[in-house]
């Protein structure tokens, strides 16, 4: 009989830690793909932040560094300095990259460096207890915003996607979702696109995905994919917000 | 060979020599030239200079550059070493060896770019969260701020621990002549551990995150062993006249430069003082200090802060030891009379 769907071979085969329902497995399943299609295992190495992503190294089978919170895409700065020729992504959620480590990872992607950044938003600090993150939605009640996010106090959610895409350095932003096939696919495309662009040295990608929670966002599984759908997409829209197609950088 | 050269040089010229081809920083005084060296110098053997956006992320590049396997450092004063204080224990915890120097600039707070040594106690007691030691080793010359800056990547390496060159913006920023040439041959050691992506062998992870019960005791424990280990084979030190002494002086950095004068002085009067200097402040010389304090029953500590190195001096002293203190915290430099002065007072 003919396989025709198998584990990838850079995905270990082992229990995941993340809530059922949640679609973060997913990323990792694609990253994996991805990792695999293009042959770059031996040769890529992971920059987990902080949170729900910082066990990145139990589910791929590739080399690890953990990074402090926010830090990751000023560690793999440090890292693809050293290793040019390697392929090196960070691999940050919303709390992680777009408040605590805003700075480095403007500054990343402003110098061009020849890194990915896989960047997964779900609208709430997931692992510490379902805080309000910066891209939390109006409105949205979290336990530090249990009245509900407004923008009077707690500002705006913050589109990281597009505001990268204005940087100079940028080679690659999109932002897609990983709550139903068409878009797991839609999802995968833009992983390959980013890595490729990595390949082929055109300077900083950063895939963001947007992602559920229903842990925090205190709704089933299947509750938080239509929330995904209903609420989170029409505030970050998806779509390539920036490609390059030469190094007209250089 | 030897050449005239400021101390910040002569350690940035130490990191090239020690075949240190990555340097990231921040810039802030009175540390830059330090910086401005290695942005000019670094390309002529291959290396990378940036200019990070902050002293959090220099930090972070240099953990990133160390586990991939290179030697890498960072340099910046007071303020700047305070953001870094989250890698300090990042990169401890994460066993990844790295330099980071300090030059120190007075505090709390901006407080001002004259020399100091107010940042004794983060260095060497912590900073950083967690149970973790930085090696320390404090320059008092030029030349020193070369040989040490290349022993430092040795010790890092060695033990696979954050090193610490620590000194006062005097030693940074006088001249003297000095030997820009390692005395040994260079030697960087092989790196199985690092991260360089995982072709013909297993994949491999540097983190700092222990969660399982009792792992991170396990761990804590290992690191302490590594660190008594550096307490046996590493410690550092100079003494002077302290054969026939009545009275000891401890002093690191730029005041151990001023009390060997202040001595010489004393000694032409006739008073016998003679000087301790630690060059290692982690591990730090208790055991030396016990011996001597054994028969010399005076000790006065000098340094430029209220009195930080002041309690490692007494834990090590014999019991009945006198220790004395003279201090001066705000950026200014004791004089030889000043200390010339405090030894009449106590003798």
């Amino acid at each position: 009989m003919q396989a025709v769907f198998t584990r990838p071979k850079t995905l270990k085969d082992t229990p995941t830690h993340f809530c059922p329902g949640c679609t973060h497995g997913i990323a990792h399943r694609i990253v994996a793909e991805v990792i695999d299609e293009l042959s770059i295992r031996e040769k890529t190495i992971g920059i987990p932040g902080v949170g729900c992503c910082v066990f990145l190294y139990k589910y791929l089978d590739i080399d690890v560094l953990e990074a402090p919170h926010g830090r990751a895409p000023a560690c793999a700065t440090g890292m693809k300095r050293v290793l040019p020729d390697r392929i090196i992504f960070a691999y940050q959620g919303d709390g992680d990259m777009a408040s605590i480590g805003t700075a480095e990872v403007i500054h990343a992607a402003n110098r061009g460096e020849n890194i990915t950044v896989i960047y997964i938003n779900n609208s709430v600090y997931g692992m510490t207890g379902g805080q309000m993150a910066p891209t939390t939605l109006l409105g949205q009640q979290t336990t530090t915003t249990p009245y509900g996010r407004n923008f009077r106090t707690e500002g705006y959610p913050i589109r990281m996607a597009e505001m990268l895409a204005t940087l100079e350095g940028v080679a690659y932003s999109a932002r897609v979702a990983l709550h139903k096939p068409k878009y797991v696919m839609q999802a995968k495309k833009a992983v390959e696109k980013a890595f490729t662009m990595q390949i082929n040295e055109m300077g900083f990608s950063v895939v963001e995905m947007l992602s559920t929670c229903n842990t925090n966002w205190r709704v089933s599984p299947t509750e938080a994919i239509d929330k995904l759908e209903n609420e989170m997409i029409p505030y970050f829209p998806l779509g390539v917000f920036k490609e390059r197609t030469g190094k007209d950088f250089l | 060979m030897r050449v005239l050269t400021k101390g910040n040089i002569a350690l940035a010229e130490g990191a090239i020599q020690a075949g240190c081809k990555f340097y990231f920083g921040y810039p802030i005084t009175p540390q830059n030239d330090i910086p401005e060296y290695l942005a000019k110098h670094l390309p002529r053997v291959g290396g990378t200079f940036i200019p990070a956006e902050s002293e959090i992320a220099s930090i972070n590049m240099i953990l990133g550059a160390s586990a991939a396997g290179a030697r890498a450092m960072t340099s910046s004063s007071g303020p700047g070493i305070s953001l870094m204080q989250e890698g300090f224990s990042y990169l401890a915890g994460s066993e990844l060896p790295a330099v980071i120097v300090n030059i120190m600039r007075i505090g709390p707070g901006l407080g001002g770019i004259a020399p100091t040594q107010g940042d004794y106690n983060q260095a060497v007691h912590g900073g950083g969260h967690g149970d973790y030691r930085n090696i320390v080793l404090a320059p008092a010359s030029c030349q020193e701020m070369f040989d040490l800056t290349i022993k430092a990547f040795e010790l890092a390496d060695k033990y696979r621990n954050p090193a610490m060159i620590l000194a006062d913006a005097m030693v940074g920023q006088f001249q003297e002549p000095c030997r820009l040439t390692p005395k040994d041959p260079v030697i960087i050691p092989q790196k199985p551990w690092a991260l360089t992506g995982a072709k013909g062998r297993p994949a491999q992870l540097i983190k700092s995150l222990f969660l399982g019960p009792g792992e991170m005791e396990i761990h804590n424990l290992d690191l302490k062993k590594k660190y008594d280990t550096m307490e046996q084979n590493e410690v550092m030190y100079e003494t002077r006249h302290l054969d026939d002494a009545d009275i000891m002086i401890i002093a690191f950095g730029t005041p151990s430069r001023i009390a060997k004068t202040a001595i010489q002085f004393l000694r032409q009067e006739g008073v016998r003082a003679g000087l301790l200097r630690p060059i290692t402040l982690f591990p730090f010389p208790s055991k030396a200090i016990h011996e001597y304090s054994r028969r010399i029953h005076k000790v006065l500590v000098v340094e430029m802060n209220t009195g930080q190195m002041l309690r490692d001096v007494q834990l090590a002293c014999h019991n009945g030891t006198k220790v004395y203190f003279y201090g001066r915290p705000g950026g200014g430099i004791p004089y030889p009379d000043d200390i010339m002065a405090q030894v009449k007072k106590i003798l």
